[in-house]
């Protein structure tokens, strides 16, 4: 299982950066997963741009395989679970009753985001503004300023590598150490680098550095040798 | 044939020939008699034969004669359509063709049509359309597509195809030819008229013309014989020809030496890479401050229109192009052509010759400038083609599903449509003549709801059925999405080259002129500091912010970055046997430069040369690794797909691959085992590794991530309407709100992979990026040829591809290693402070 991730520290607290994308606290039996952005093939379909419909049931059957990895008890997803307010009211029953299964038995928490304010219609677990759980917060957008303990998604972060006349961009975990902004998880989203201006002041610039998602491995770097754009 | 009663010619054209003392070309006449005949026709002729005219002759006629609109009677709709690859093309016919009308006093209108034209006057012209518009394939589709086409194109008489053989080879062509079906329809006598440059199947043209109903129809065909026969030679320089490399560095003085001996020197290269370099080394020796010129599609447009618009004032002693200039721009008085680099096409090379000299009773001159020792070969046979007039223009392909997809859409967005007239429409299309009825229903599905097997999108339908079977747009939006969508040439993501003055502030800078446009990925291999070739000067990169490249002016000569791009064109398979003909026959080498023949004397007397059926493969040790060398000759796209599908049998035999590298020549292959050996000892046999079975399997699971079918996949998926175009100004919003194609491709791979998207992308793919066919035939060819030669060491044949080796990157599992490393180095690293600590 190791190989499939690396351990962090934030605030003391030991997680477990996943490849996956999910965020998994041994302490507190937790995983933390953000944007999931269920539905958004279906989101661009009601705009007339039919994309492939199949992006549910690729983000379900991963998030899945996480959660039957770590097995745990509380389970937080960070906000923009869905892409937009329709998407929990008109997704397919058949997704709905796979969600159902991975819900049953543990805390879930539905963290409001930006494209999903309001809770998700007709699906169980708690809707909650933000929470907090031992040394940590969960919140969607990460907050201004230091803000020590924060788990946060929303920017989508990723991160790029230039070497050997290469470039190499993947998803990443963004942290310092003191608070941690999580890749975005569902199979339709995009990244945004870390080093964009969108990031300005939430970390400590020696300290960051970002866990990038391999296919089987998570490879973490310091921020000093990525590259914007 | 019968020949037809020649053309009486009405009298403002006898009056205006004759006070010219000129007297109408007998192919002039000839096309004419058959127009009015009411055939269609081709017309096949070289450069300077006055095939405008001739295109045009019957139109010009026709409304000569037509008598005048009175007053108060309706506008009569477009009596002729022309149509031309470039808009440029177009602007220049109308200058061209406007001269001769106007000394005739013909009473006819004229205007041209194209993206740059404003929108009161497009909407002036649909109200009040001109007698001959002049157009491209891209404006005729969203003429066709708009719901007064019927009216616009009701009287329309002829269509004018310029270019012809350059356009029916791509999805444009593709796209033109449903455009030209519809045309049929909304005006039942339509006559085309295409006019060509030779081509190796005239026969495929003809038939491109007509309707394909009964099949095999074609249009009448009027060939005229070449002019002078050009003038060319190769360089025969006396520095050293480098072994590798695509600079042809060695050369500038004896090229600056033959521009100053003319009037005005075209200098051809196949990339805008080699543009920028050979402007840069041609500028650094003249000493005389000839006027130079850049000319390369990544220029801002204004800085071409400069330069065109100076080669038409004959104000330029040179200008560097690249294929931009390919097409029959007429353009001053150029007296001498200099190919830099490799032809890669006997047909291509004749056409950019013919960009000299516009007369057809002079001679065209022309030198050829190899770059490297292969391209010596190259270079000598296609010259001997040329010579023998040998034609190797890429044979005409099926319809595109992709591009049959938009058009679908187009219709409907015209007028709601009956499935099964539309069929017999599209397949009266040449390229479509061979399309089910299957495949077409599953096309209209992928138009309507997306095609999916999930079929979750039915209430989202952008077409959809009414009560009386035709199908109709769901929502006036859909049509405006379609005519953003408009069209198959598909950029690949561009950003902004700025130039500042504010150095080492990365992105944070304003300000600047924009210098042209340069590909995203070659930014993304650089780093701030890096100084690149660009738009004729040495620029250091200095950051990206949003859709803009940020670069300062840099100090020096010397650009830390190369970036080669191998060739847009790969090797004809003509040319390529051409090439092993003559590698194989010593009785040809006088014909080579001394140092060339002698290069391949060497290779003759410690390795071997293959006999021109043959592939020669050699293994040799070299540092602390094994080295495979193939030569087949097919171009790099085949190589490289070959050097993919060779390395994962090296790896299942246990030889350990590390790398290739591949050529339009040669393919090398690097190991940690001996191959050599294991070929000797029959621990793997070459017959089995270079058998044609690795094209099923093998060939199938590599393709599954190659980064090669996700791009494909991009443009089948832009042009299919299945994500939007990038339009100016969008690209702010960022990565994190779009959908990259590559996410939809995996997610549509894993889901549906018989998709019939997936499918036009294997098709693409198969065809271009990859060579599949190509390579298939040349499998083929070699069973139980191959010549193995164990050496102990390199041999010179194999020189050329091992200087190449480091140059270029080997893509797929690499990404993760490179990652790895990174990731590991670091820690070392950590591992290190902390013992030191």
């Amino acid at each position: 299982m190791t190989t499939f991730s690396e351990a962090i520290e934030i605030e003391g607290e030991t997680a477990l950066c996943d490849c996956s994308g999910a965020l998994y606290f041994p302490g507190l039996d937790l995983l933390a997963v953000s944007d999931l952005h269920l539905e958004k093939g279906a989101a661009f379909a009601r705009r007339r741009q039919l994309i492939p419909p199949y992006d549910t049931a690729a983000t379900l059957a991963r998030f899945a395989e996480v959660i039957g990895l770590y097995d745990p008890k509380i389970v937080v997803s960070l906000g923009d679970s869905f892409h937009d307010g329709a998407g929990a009211a008109l997704m397919p029953d058949a997704f709905r009753a796979e969600l159902s299964v991975l819900i049953a038995g543990r805390d879930w928490f539905w963290v409001a985001g930006n494209h999903d304010p309001d809770a998700p219609e007709g699906i169980d677990g708690e809707s909650v503004k933000e929470i907090a759980i031992g040394p940590l917060v969960f919140r969607h957008e990460p907050s201004r300023g230091p803000t020590p303990g924060e788990i946060a998604g929303h920017l989508h972060p990723g991160a790029r590598l230039v070497a050997r006349g290469r470039s190499v961009r993947r998803r990443c975990f963004a942290g310092d150490g003191r608070r941690m902004i999580m890749p975005a998880f569902g199979a339709y989203t995009g990244m945004l680098n870390v080093l964009d201006r969108a990031y300005a002041g939430l970390f400590d610039t020696h300290g960051l550095f970002a866990c990038m998602l391999g296919r089987r491995r998570v490879y973490k770097v310091t921020g000093s040798v990525l590259r914007p754009g | 044939m019968a020949v037809p009663p020649a053309a009486a010619l009405p009298a403002p054209f006898l009056k205006w020939f004759a006070e010219r003392g000129w007297s109408p070309r007998p192919h002039q006449i000839d096309l004419l008699a058959r127009a009015q005949n009411g055939k269609s026709v081709l017309l096949i002729a070289p450069t300077g034969a006055g095939k405008t005219l001739a295109g045009f002759l019957p139109s010009l006629v026709d409304l000569a004669n037509r008598p005048k609109r009175k007053p108060g009677e309706p506008h009569r709709g477009v009596h002729t359509l022309y149509i031309s690859p470039l808009k440029a093309l177009a602007v220049d016919i109308e200058r061209n063709l406007g001269k001769p009308v106007a000394e005739m006093g013909l009473p006819l209108t004229m205007e041209t049509r194209t993206g740059d034209t404003p929108a009161h006057k497009r909407q002036r012209q649909k109200l009040a359309p001109p007698d001959i518009l002049l157009t491209t394939p891209e404006q005729l589709a969203l003429l066709i597509a708009s719901k007064d086409a019927e009216r616009f194109f009701a009287g329309l008489h002829y269509v004018v195809l310029d270019e012809l053989h350059s356009l029916v080879t791509s999805k444009r062509g593709h796209l033109l030819s449903l455009g030209l079906a519809r045309l049929r329809r909304l005006a039942p006598g339509l006559q085309s008229i295409g006019l060509s440059a030779t081509v190796a199947e005239p026969d495929a043209l003809r038939r491109w013309l007509v309707p394909q109903n009964p099949p095999g129809m074609m249009a009448d065909l009027i060939t005229v014989g070449g002019g002078a026969k050009p003038v060319i030679t190769i360089l025969d320089s006396a520095g050293h020809v480098p072994w590798s490399g695509h600079s042809a560095r060695y050369a500038i003085p004896e090229i600056y030496e033959a521009i100053r001996r003319h009037r005005t020197t075209l200098l051809f290269v196949n990339t805008r890479s080699q543009a920028e370099l050979l402007f840069q080394e041609l500028w650094r020796v003249n000493e005389e401050t000839l006027p130079i010129a850049l000319h390369h599609g990544s220029l801002d447009v204004g800085q071409r229109r400069k330069v065109e618009k100076a080669m038409e004032a004959n104000a330029l002693r040179a200008v560097v192009a690249t294929s931009t200039l390919d097409l029959g721009i007429d353009w001053g008085d150029v007296d001498l052509v200099v190919h830099v680099g490799a032809p890669k096409g006997a047909s291509r090379l004749a056409q950019r010759i013919g960009r000299s000299n516009h007369r057809m009773d002079e001679p065209s001159r022309a030198i050829l400038v190899p770059a490297n020792r292969f391209e010596v070969l190259e270079c000598r046979a296609a010259l001997d083609a040329n010579y023998l007039g040998a034609q190797d223009t890429p044979p005409l392909v099926e319809g595109a599903l992709d591009v049959l997809a938009q058009h679908v859409l187009g219709m409907a967005c015209a007028e709601p449509f009956d499935a099964g007239e539309l069929l017999e429409e599209i397949r009266s299309a040449a390229p479509y003549a061979a399309l089910d009825p299957v495949t077409f229903d599953r096309v209209v599905d992928f138009v309507a709801t997306g095609g999916y097997a999930l079929r979750s999108y039915e209430r989202y339908a952008r077409i959809r059925r009414m009560p009386d079977g035709r199908w109709r747009i769901a929502h006036p939006h859909v049509a405006q999405q379609y005519r953003l969508n408009v069209g198959t040439i598909v950029e690949a993501p561009m950003l902004k080259v700025r130039l500042t003055r504010h150095r080492g502030r990365g992105g944070n800078v304003r300000g600047g002129p924009v210098l042209g446009e340069i590909e995203e990925y070659f930014v993304e291999t650089l780093a701030p500091g890096d100084t690149f070739l660009f738009a004729g000067k040495v620029v250091r990169f200095e950051g990206i912010r949003e859709n803009e490249c940020y670069v300062t002016s840099a100090a020096g000569n010397d650009p830390k970055v190369a970036s080669y791009m191998g060739g847009k064109f790969p090797l004809s398979t003509y040319l390529a046997a051409e090439v092993r003909a003559m590698l194989a026959d010593p009785s040809r080498w006088h014909l080579l430069p001394e140092q060339v023949a002698d290069w391949l004397r060497i290779q003759k007397d410690v390795s071997v040369l293959p006999h021109r059926e043959d592939l020669l493969v050699e293994t040799f040790p070299h540092g602390d690794r094994f080295y495979m060398v193939a030569y087949p000759f097919e171009g790099r796209l085949a190589h490289q797909t070959l050097g993919m599908l060779l390395t994962r049998r090296l790896e299942r035999a246990g030889a350990h691959p590390l790398g290739f590298v591949a050529t339009d020549y040669s393919l090398a292959v690097w190991s940690l085992e001996d191959m050599g050996r294991m070929f000797r000892t029959g621990a793997l046999s070459l017959a089995e590794l270079y058998a044609e079975d690795m094209l099923g399997d093998d060939l199938e699971a590599w393709l599954a991530d190659s980064w090669m079918l996700k791009r494909t996949f991009r443009n089948c998926a832009v042009i299919a309407g299945l994500i939007e175009r990038r339009h100016p100004g969008q690209e702010k919003t960022g990565r994190q709100v779009t959908v990259s194609a590559d996410l939809i491709y995996d997610v549509l791979r894993t889901h549906q992979p018989d998709h019939i998207l997936l499918q036009a992308t294997r098709a693409d793919a198969a065809a271009g990026l990859l060579d599949v066919k190509r390579l298939g035939e040349m499998l083929s060819r070699i069973r139980g040829r191959i010549m193995h030669k164990d050496l102990d060491r390199i041999s010179p044949l194999a020189v050329p591809i091992m200087l190449e080796i480091g140059r270029e990157s080997v893509n797929g599992e690499a990404n993760e290693m490179l990652l790895a490393e990174t990731a590991d180095m670091m820690i070392e690293e950590a591992k290190g402070t902390e013992q030191a600590g």
